[in-house]
């Protein structure tokens, strides 16, 4: 026998029962005019499927349910449907609401019907629909559709389901009378209910004012193969109210604001069950009910088996009324009931009492007192509030107050307004404040609603205009360009070279050339030491050589022409790639040779090992070169970014699945472990993508025209890992306030799901960064700037030339010659300095490229030039004048400009040789590179070092952690070096996602 | 057939203010019989003087106010007041004494606050307040119990004539200095250089006349029983009062025997009684919730202890209570119960704590 726990306060208030419990449930007679409210319930009301004039069989269905708490209306008995529209109905404020109106014929005709056959081969949710469709709803107070409770097994976790009998009102007996008579069909109903919640433990609770019920329940569960029990609660008002029942028989308290379900309970009414047990094994749907006749003012106090629909006035002449003597007429108990204001309303499915009263039985209340802080409502509050505060704050307006003094968890049960001596109508008083605060949050809500919006349009009005203004900008400059290019070209004999990409091209011949270096010093090694792969090697050795001598071939085109420039783009990527490659066998090759030295093997193996490494340089390179030759430009990004949609692509679908994977793991709760794991490796695969999206991104990188493209989809992929993490966190939370056993491995479950978040972000992040680093880099181009400048000169000279023989030769034209001279000169000086801006910016970016040295060449060249200028006009001025000595400065000015030619000519060499002077450093390149592998190797290592400190949560985690960081700023020194010093560093080689898994 | 509309519930207890103050009155009946019993007829003649005057002064209230005077009189808050007050002045209290007490008591204490219900202190309280420290002399000359009076005959009280002269002044106070003597908290205040073991045995009032008083709080504790019954007020209030005043007592007895005195002394006399079961339980004037009543009384005994012990006035009960009565809403504020449903109490007015 379960134990009864208390509940606080509570009333006795006189029962009244006994005036009605003594006859046999009697069936109301079939009134000639049924009235159905087609709201009788929460939630929405039904939809008519009937016109006036049809004619109705009892059972059929009249109005189907619209929304998700509705339930379908049937017609109680046969008929012809007169009237579809607004009668009064059983309502506190007497209102009128809309109800189909049948005729009936008497001859009570059943439409086709039978129950199911097997209730247990349907699935549950054919079960609830069925169950729907039969329109039963809460047959106790707020009638609340039936269905939506027995979904409630599909989200909680339903261990105790109770079966509310304690009807603890005054005066009902009509419950009481259903458990006498029907305690089978109750009992059905009972196994129903069971067997779609599947509830471990069911317990009924009734009042011990109710013997015979009792005794008969008792019988009926004896035979029963469920775990029912029947408990007997004290009689108090109101144990029967859910969250009192809940907290008798369980002895746990439904939290503020919850349903009893989300501590794994759920309640059903008695009649409830009866209802479900007729539907499902009878077919009839809810067409009728027990209602308690009583009051003084009727001569037969009884149950009788009412059809809904039925009005009051039917009802009460059957049981013979007074009407001189009723005074008061309540639905339902004389604790919460209504007052009805005529007796023209119908029964509906939540009727359970009608209580005719006269005016001894019921006086009106005596006027209210002052509240005299006596404390009584307080003793009897079964929601342990304080009504007299209440009471103050209440009509005083005070809501905050009134709601920080738990207004809200108030029941309405009636009691205190019982008791109170001062007579205060104390639940009024409450329900008007609820009303008024739901008011005000209602209208609160709107406001803010408005403020959203109102934001929300400021804000994408602002965005237009920063768009505007960008596209306004973005044209003026496309305006400014073409207008610059109209200018040169109008300047310039010869077209423009096209914008290209010299730079890169050269930045590819350097990195062939030093592979080939390599390449050739490993080839003499091998020679020396008389390796056995010698043929492969220099096989190897010259292809090496032919790319790279190919490599500076184009880069010599590139840079004579131009033509080709538009290959430079993809060129870096496909090196990178190749860069990687070697950089994983080099890796490779570099452990075995450790192995080797350990073993005390040097000689051969080492060399093999060495001459290995050097092949796959050699594969580099020449993979390298390959693309640089072989790629038209303009088409390698645009595969690669279909690519990466695809890639994107394939992520976000793998993601639809797993969060397929993750609802149903979340909707069924227990025992879905396996479904969560599976959701967990989709997840993981998801990640996959994504991490390769990322990589090809980030090869992708240096290609200034992809970022934008290439972070959208990572971008996606990230959101949508975070959506995931946080659905899957609130997910566990819910679970962990249940205190759900699956809550722990929910939580474990988001904290993979928050890793690969966490992953995919990094990913998308240094996809940015790289297109950052990518798109600045290349920032300002200085070959085609030089070129300009050198064009610009030579048309300069040659003006110069040509008005100089038109001097001589004393031609009227000069003077316009020596002024087109003067013009073609400052734009000289124009180009000049953008290319001096340029070249300084560059440095300034990429300081490491003997950067001095080319200024100290360059100043010379300047110096020149100055010379070769004030020569010039030195001459000038001699031959305007006539001198003699004009000729001589003339050939003065010749010399110096001879001279000028080689200091440019040096300059551009030494430029040319950017390359070069990196080849000559490539014998460091090596050392570098060393420092740079050693300084990763220790990152790594401090870097698991401090991992494991962190998850052992030793106290050294936090200076171990700043010591990787420092490790890993040296480590990016060295890298910058050897980067610097002409090396390529491949994304594997960050320290950062080096161990990421 | 007009049908009535009201809203739920449609049944009330028959559980008036009327009622309840009807039942305080009939409580207090016990009490009233030993003090008459044992202090002769002053206590009865000044409680039906007090009602008298309570009643008129509510009528005159009301009237002036313009409320409905039957109705208002018929909850007997009035004479409640004036009944307690009575209770605790002395038997012999004159006339004018009463009528200064009721006055302060019903018109303000009472009404110039709002009326019942909205009275921060208990009005009879304010009342004996206010005459103890305006009349010191006429407050603190207690009747003797008839047993001191004279040792052969039996119940030697002043007749009921009599004591109406000395209430009404038609006697001159030489006869009352006979029937009058020391209260035993005052008598054991003033001991001069006694122990109070030295005290108990030779100062009169102690050695022979504290049975009285034990009578008398028998009485009260009756008629307070009675009310708990009768579930008009909480065990938490009387409780507490009686329970930290007897800790508090016994603590410092048993450190210094010679000195205060024993926790059933402290229990007995004066206004412990009275003031625990019909001042404390006020229920307009002290705190919400039970838990509240608890710290509302706790603080009652404590402060009766401290000011019976160190501070200047013999008995303490009213300036305790007022004190309390003073603090009771800050009680209620960190008091309210735990309401169904919620993890844990709220603190403070509004979402504060
Ligand atoms: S109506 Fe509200 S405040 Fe009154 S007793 Fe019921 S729950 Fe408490
Ligand atoms: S029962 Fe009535 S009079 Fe008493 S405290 Fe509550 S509201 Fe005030």
């Amino acid at each position: 026998m379960t134990r009864v726990h208390a509940f606080h306060g509570g009333v006795h208030p006189p029962e009244n029962k006994r005036q009605s419990n003594g006859a046999p449930i009697r069936p109301a007679p079939i009134p000639p005019r049924l009235v159905l409210p087609l709201s009788q319930h929460i939630g929405a009301p039904a939809e008519p499927l009937v016109k006036v004039g049809d004619r109705v069989l009892k059972g059929q269905v009249i109005a189907e349910p619209i929304g998700r708490v509705s339930v379908s209306l049937h017609a109680p008995t046969s008929g012809t449907v007169t009237l579809i529209g607004p009668q009064p109905v059983p309502h506190a404020s007497g209102m009128e609401a809309n109800c189909i109106v049948i005729e009936t014929d008497g001859q009570d005709e059943w439409i086709e019907h039978a129950g199911l056959e097997d209730y247990k081969s349907y699935t549950k949710s054919e079960l609830i629909n069925y169950i729907r469709n039969y329109g039963i709803a809460g047959m106790g107070g707020a009638g609340f559709p039936t269905d939506v409770k027995l979904h409630l097994g599909d989200d909680h976790i339903v261990n105790t389901l109770i079966i509310n009998a304690a009807e603890c009102e005054p005066y009902i007996t009509a419950d009481d009378l259903l458990i006498r008579e029907r305690s089978d069909e109750i009992l059905g109903g009972i196994e129903v209910i069971a067997h779609l919640l599947n509830p471990s433990h069911i317990l009924i609770g009734i009042e011990d004012n109710k013997p015979q019920a009792i005794r008969a329940l008792e019988d009926a569960v004896r035979g029963c193969h469920l775990n029912i029990d029947v408990v007997v609660v004290p009689t108090k008002y109101p144990s029967g109210g859910e969250k009192q029942l809940v907290k008798l028989l369980t002895g746990v308290e439904v939290p503020s604001g919850k349903i009893p379900a989300d501590v794994g309970i759920v309640c059903q009414n008695v009649g409830t069950a009866s209802a479900i047990y007729r539907a499902v094994h009878r077919g009839e749907p809810l067409i009728s009910r027990i209602v308690t006749i009583t009051g003084d003012a009727v001569d037969q106090r009884h149950n009788l088996d009412v059809l809904i629909g039925t009005q009051y006035s039917e009802l009460l002449e059957a049981s013979g009324v007074r009407r001189d003597d009723l005074y008061r007429l309540v639905m339902g108990g004389p604790m919460m009931g209504f007052t009805m204001k005529s007796d023209a309303v119908p029964v509906v499915k939540t009727t359970n009492c009608i209580i005719a009263a006269t005016e001894e039985e019921m006086p009106p209340a005596p006027p209210a007192l002052n509240c005299i802080r006596c404390g009584m409502c307080e003793q009897v509050c079964p929601a342990e509030l304080l009504p007299q505060q209440l009471h103050w704050f209440a009509k005083g307006k005070e809501y905050d107050k009134a709601k920080h003094h738990n207004l809200f968890d108030c029941i309405e049960c009636g009691a205190c307004s019982y008791v109170c001596p001062s007579n205060i109508p104390l639940v009024q008083y409450y329900r008007n404040a609820k009303a008024e605060i739901r008011q005000e949050e209602a209208e609160k809500q709107k406001a803010e609603y408005a403020r959203m919006r109102f934001e929300a349009r400021q804000a994408r009005l602002e965005q237009e205009k920063i768009e505007k203004e960008l596209r306004r900008k973005a044209r003026a400059e496309e305006a400014a360009k073409a207008q610059a290019s109209k200018k040169d070209s109008a300047g310039a004999a010869k077209p423009a070279a096209a914008g290209g990409d010299v730079k890169t091209l050269k930045t590819a011949a350097a990195v062939a050339r030093t592979k080939l270096k390599k390449a050739e010093k490993a080839f003499e090694q091998a020679k020396e030491s008389g390796a056995d792969n010698l043929a492969e090697l220099e096989a190897a050795f010259n292809t090496a050589k032919q790319k790279a001598d190919a490599a500076q071939q184009k880069l010599e085109q590139a840079e004579k022409g131009g033509t080709v420039a538009a290959a430079g783009a993809p060129d870096i990527k496909a090196l990178k790639t190749a860069a990687a490659v070697a950089r994983t066998k080099l890796k490779k090759a570099q452990s075995a040779l450790k192995a080797a030295e350990e073993k005390g093997q040097d000689g051969i193996e080492q060399l093999r090992d060495t001459v290995k490494e050097l092949e796959a340089k050699a594969d580099a390179a020449q993979k390298a070169f390959d693309d640089a030759q072989a790629a038209p430009a303009p088409t390698a990004p645009v595969v690669d970014i279909k690519q990466l949609k695809t890639a994107a692509a394939v992520a976000r679908t793998k993601l639809k699945q797993a969060e397929k994977a993750l609802e149903k793991a979340q909707d069924s709760g227990e025992g879905d472990i396996a479904e969560l794991e599976a959701k967990v490796k989709e997840l993981e695969a998801k990640v996959d993508t994504t991490r390769k999206a990322f990589e090809e991104a980030e090869q992708g990188g240096s290609t200034p025209a992809k970022p934008a493209i290439d972070l959208a989809p990572l971008k996606e992929d990230m959101d949508k890992a975070l959506a995931k993490v946080e659905k899957a966190d609130a997910a566990a939370k819910a679970a962990e306030e249940k205190g759900l056993p699956t809550a722990e491995k929910m939580r474990a479950g988001v904290d993979k799901l928050r890793g690969k978040y966490e992953e995919a972000k990094k990913a998308y992040e240094d996809a940015e960064v790289q297109n950052a680093a990518a798109g600045g880099k290349p920032a300002i181009d200085l070959a085609p700037l030089k070129e300009d400048m050198d064009k610009a000169l030579a048309k300069v000279e040659k003006a110069d030339a040509a008005a100089k023989a038109a001097e001589e030769k004393g031609l009227p034209t000069a003077e316009k010659m020596r002024a087109g001279v003067d013009k073609l000169r400052g734009k000289y000086e124009e180009a000049k300095k953008a290319y001096e801006d340029a070249q300084a910016q560059n440095n300034a970016a990429t300081p490491a490229v003997s950067a001095v040295n080319l200024d100290e060449l360059k100043a010379d060249m300047d110096a020149a030039l100055a010379k070769v200028e004030k020569a010039d006009a030195a001459a000038k001025n001699a031959e305007e004048k006539g001198l003699p000595t004009a000729d001589k400065m003339r050939a003065g000015v010749d010399k110096l400009r001879g001279k000028y030619e080689e200091a440019k000519k040096t300059y551009e060499d030494a430029k040319a040789q950017g390359g070069a002077a990196v080849a000559a450093v490539a014998a460091n390149l090596d050392e570098l590179k060393a420092d740079m592998e050693a300084a990763l190797g220790k990152v790594q290592k401090a870097d698991v070092a401090a991992k494991n400190a962190e998850e052992k949560g030793l106290p050294t985690a936090e200076k171990m952690r700043a010591g990787v960081e420092k490790l890993r700023g040296k480590y990016e020194e060295a890298k910058q070096a050897y980067v610097a010093a002409g090396g390529t560093v491949d994304a594997d080689a960050k320290p950062d996602t080096v161990i990421v898994d | 057939m007009a049908l009535i509309r009201s809203s739920s519930p449609h049944l009330h207890k028959m559980n008036q203010t009327g009622r309840v103050m009807r039942l305080v009155l009939l409580a207090t009946l016990p009490g009233l019989a030993a003090m008459t019993f044992f202090f002769g007829w002053g206590t009865l003649i000044n409680i039906i003087w007090a009602s008298l005057l309570a009643v008129g002064f509510e009528a005159a209230i009301m009237k002036l106010r313009n409320r409905p005077i039957r109705f208002y009189l018929s909850d007997y808050s009035a004479v409640v007041t004036a009944v307690l007050l009575a209770l605790a002045l002395p038997p012999f209290a004159a006339w004018w004494v009463t009528l200064v007490g009721v006055f302060v008591a019903i018109v303000i204490a009472k009404h110039l606050y709002g009326g019942l219900g909205q009275n921060p202190f208990n009005p009879a309280m304010v009342a004996y307040a206010l005459l103890l420290v305006s009349f010191p002399v006429e407050m603190t000359r207690w009747t003797e119990p008839f047993v001191l009076v004279s040792a052969d005959s039996g119940w030697s009280v002043l007749s009921f004539v009599d004591t109406l002269k000395v209430i009404f002044g038609g006697i001159d106070t030489s006869v009352i200095d006979s029937y009058t003597g020391a209260t035993p908290l005052d008598a054991l205040r003033h001991r001069g250089g006694l122990t109070t073991e030295e005290a108990w045995r030779q100062v009169p009032v102690l050695a022979d006349g504290i049975g009285a008083w034990h009578a008398v709080s028998a009485a009260y504790v009756m008629g307070g029983v009675f009310l708990l019954y009768k579930k008009i007020f909480t065990w938490h209030a009387p409780v507490s009062v009686l329970g930290s005043l007897a800790v508090l007592s016994t603590l410092f007895f048993i450190v210094e025997p010679d000195y205060f005195a024993d926790p059933f002394f402290h229990l007995t006399v004066g206004g412990t009684m009275l003031g625990a079961f019909f001042i404390a339980t006020d229920p307009v004037s002290s705190a919400t919730s039970n838990k509240g009543k608890i710290w509302f009384g706790l603080g009652i005994g404590t402060l009766i202890f401290v000011i019976r012990t160190w501070g200047g006035y013999p008995d303490a009960v009213a300036f305790a209570v007022l004190l309390m009565n003073l603090s009771a809403p800050f009680i209620d504020q960190y008091t309210q119960p735990r309401t169904y449903g919620h993890a844990k109490a709220k603190r403070g007015l509004k979402g504060d704590a």
